[in-house]
């Protein structure tokens, strides 16, 4: 999986109309409807939803993709460094995912995601200090410390929780979106999970029902090519995972993963589609993550080559989205800085108060298993 | 891998638990040209514990197989092959992801062989990592051996030693039933002698670690070890401990159990699991069923606090089971 090979790749919307044609992708062409899809239902009819960032969440995807590079490149130095307990799987890469599609949801809307699950709570508008602490294993922290990093969630902002379960939060996804239709809301969920995850019997059933009941629900895959160290032609024979929505009966969408203006567009067509009543969809962002598998350097195998890995970091999605602030003249290089600044300040305070902060009390620890039993 | 350890005559071989667990393995696919392994990241990467390492390059891409993450599909790819001529070696990873792929286990694996009057034969083995103590919270950390020791049709294995990892893996491949090796995550490192070539630790057959006189301390997998520890410390308090390493539970080895209660008429059982429900209740009921006319005081369970395992260090600290706990608990329950 070459980072070139990204260029080549035919950007399929199962959307009629759904893209502009002249939305500029580094220079590739968009095809904005693949008529040939499988069977992909028309949706929206003969009324496309045209979604385009404004400024404003220009800057404000910019600013959710910067606070999660800085807190996941803090929390990686953490880990190696032996500050924090357990395994840290870090999202550096992939925060286009992220930033483009939590910039649609309010704090009423869910989200399920995966043991790489910062990203998603810092995206989705996690607070530094809860975060890091939870990951010091401290009483402070999203979790009380009980969940730790693969745990990881914040209830009152729409975030149903990392999850140690490849897989595992999809079904739950499913199932929040069916209240959300069931409750007549205007609500919607989102679940992410990898290439490897689309593998699991969870994500089928999960698809199958959402699709059935047309319920509010976005399945964003996030495929970075690898489920651990296999890469993604030993783990399934297609290569796209977005073609799987042909089998369910909901859209299919391709979407580069490292742009993150592209993925807020396919997500905002998905997100109005749920909105409107009109079922799930399937969003395939292809990505790369920068870390190995677990922490930083990992395991140390070599199950992909550093040319392969800066091959990918040529098309760095903060790199890319601030040289597109720039050129349009959104920011300036100087305010970047000040922002990069700003973030950093903010986590180093934030690890200062996790490291200050106490562990639970081990007299806490039967809490919440809803009665002591001898 | 084998090949690369000294063959040194004199002194013993010593081996780490994750190594005997890879010469289980290759012992069991050099003698058996229809076994294969398969799982998660078993070939190109050793598996994430290490312990498949080296076994791609020796036994090639047919017979060491990286699959999906479907643990439902790679259950039943065991169960399937197994019924019609290979001798799968099924790696699951972490024990808590039986849940992906309990049916295959438990309604289909388990009872095939019963259900059919007998004309099917199984024989697959499955490694799968148990135990707390690495932070890795409550998805990754658990031992779940009930879930497999209240199913007919399984024999559900625990190595506490690098030699009875080897050995009781080697059983288990030779085994035409289906057979569980429950390993540990944080034994990986402990280093046990370990012969050369291939041996067998027989199934259904518990272990005497030590000898003593008027306790019965009853562990498997790493609270033996624990145990062990106890055994020493309780020395100071009159308690002279025996150890008994169950090393499997299914078939259970109820006759050396109830042998060392009828001898020392007391008996303490420790299990890393959760206590309620735990092993230790079925052993508690065994030894009371087998053995009342000879217990001088109640029998003692040591296990896990009813809650999932938490992640916070000084949280799984205190979850889990040691030999300070064994010790105390002992004390309570002999008065001394
Ligand atoms: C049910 C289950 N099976 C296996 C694992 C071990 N595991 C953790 S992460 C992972 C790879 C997941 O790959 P993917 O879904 O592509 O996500 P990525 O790590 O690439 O973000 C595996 C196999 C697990 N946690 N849960
Ligand atoms: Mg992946």
């Amino acid at each position: 999986m070459a980072a070139p090979a990204i260029g080549s790749m035919t950007f399929r919307y199962a959307f009629r109309g759904s893209f502009t044609d002249t939305h500029d992708c580094f220079g590739y062409a968009r095809h904005p409807v693949r008529p040939d899809h499988p069977k992909s239902p028309e949706i929206g009819g003969d009324k496309p939803v045209t979604i385009q960032a404004t400024d404003a969440v220009l800057l404000d995807i910019h600013e959710r993709m910067v606070r999660i590079r800085i807190f996941e490149e803090e929390a990686g130095k953490l880990m190696e460094n032996g500050k924090v307990p357990g395994a840290l799987h870090l999202y550096v890469g992939q925060e286009a995912v992220a930033a483009g599609v939590m910039a649609h949801l309010e704090d009423s809307d869910h989200i399920t995601s995966t043991h790489r699950g910062h990203g998603h709570v810092v995206a989705k508008g996690g607070q530094f200090n809860e975060m890091y602490a939870e990951l010091y294993g401290k009483a402070a922290g999203y979790c009380k410390g009980r969940g730790g990093s693969m745990h990881i969630c914040n209830m009152e902002i729409g975030m149903l929780g990392a999850n140690g379960i490849v897989g595992g939060g999809i079904p739950i996804a499913m199932g929040a979106a069916f209240s959300k239709k069931f409750r007549k809301t205007k609500e919607v969920a989102a679940s992410f999970f990898g290439d490897g995850a689309s593998n699991e019997g969870s994500f089928h059933e999960a698809a199958n029902m959402a699709a059935l009941y047309k319920l509010p629900l976005i399945l964003v895959c996030e495929n970075n090519g690898f489920g651990e160290y296999t890469r993604q032609d030993n783990h399934q024979a297609i290569v796209d995972v977005a073609d799987r929505a042909a089998g369910y009966g909901m859209p299919g969408v391709v979407v580069d993963g490292m742009d993150a203006i592209a993925v807020y567009e396919a997500a905002g067509e998905a997100v109005a589609r749920a909105r409107n009543g009109e079922g799930p969809t399937l969003l395939e962002c292809k990505t790369y993550r920068f870390y190995d598998h677990v922490g930083v350097r990992g395991m140390g195998l070599s199950y992909r080559t550093d040319e392969e890995v800066d091959a990918w970091k040529q098309r760095d999605p903060i790199k890319l989205i601030e040289e597109k602030l720039i050129e349009q003249g959104i920011i300036t290089k100087r305010k970047i800085s000040a922002i990069h600044k700003r973030i950093r300040e903010e986590a180093m305070a934030a690890i200062k108060f996790a490291e200050d902060s106490p562990l639970p009390d081990p007299d806490g620890l039967l809490e919440d298993v809803y009665y002591v039993q001898a | 891998m084998a090949e690369a350890q000294l063959k040194d005559d004199q002194a013993p071989r010593k081996l780490a638990y994750v190594n005997a667990i890879t010469e289980g393995i290759a012992e069991a696919m050099r003698e058996e040209s229809q076994a294969f392994l398969a799982g998660e990241d078993v070939a190109g990467a050793g598996s994430v514990f290490g312990y498949t390492g080296g076994l791609l390059e020796e036994f090639g891409a047919d017979r060491v197989i990286d699959t999906p993450i479907s643990e439902k599909g790679i259950m039943g790819l065991g169960v399937g092959a197994a019924a019609t001529g290979c001798r799968p070696i099924i790696d699951l990873m972490f024990m808590d992801f039986l849940g992906e792929c309990m049916d295959e286990v438990a309604n289909q694996m388990a009872k095939m062989r019963y259900m059919f009057g007998g004309h099917a034969r199984l024989p697959v083995t499955v490694l799968t990592m148990s135990g707390a103590g690495m932070s890795l919270a409550a998805q990754h950390s658990q031992s779940l051996e009930v879930w497999l020791t209240h199913l007919p049709g399984l024999k559900v294995v625990a190595p506490a030693t690098p030699y009875d990892a080897k050995g009781l893996i080697i059983s288990a491949c030779r085994d035409d039933n289906p057979v569980f090796v429950l390993l540990n995550k944080l034994s990986l490192a402990l280093q046990g002698e370990v012969p050369e070539g291939a041996y067998e630790v027989p199934i259904g057959k518990a272990n005497v670690m030590r000898e003593g006189k008027n306790l019965t301390l009853i562990a498997y997998s790493r609270m033996v070890h624990e145990a062990m520890q106890a055994a020493d410390q309780l020395k100071e308090f009159g308690i002279d401990a025996e150890v008994i390493d169950l090393r499997s539970l299914s078939p259970l080895d109820t006759d050396t159990i109830i042998e060392s209660v009828k001898k020392t008429h007391r008996a303490v059982i420790v299990h890393e699991a959760v206590r309620f429900s735990g092993f230790g209740g079925e052993l508690a009921a065994q030894i009371q069923e087998l053995a009342f006319d000879y217990l001088d005081a109640p029998v003692g369970r040591v296990g896990a606090p009813f809650s999932p395992v938490p992640y916070s260090p000084s949280l799984e600290q205190s979850y889990m089971p040691n030999a300070k706990r064994i010790v105390a608990e002992t004390r309570r329950l002999l008065g001394v």
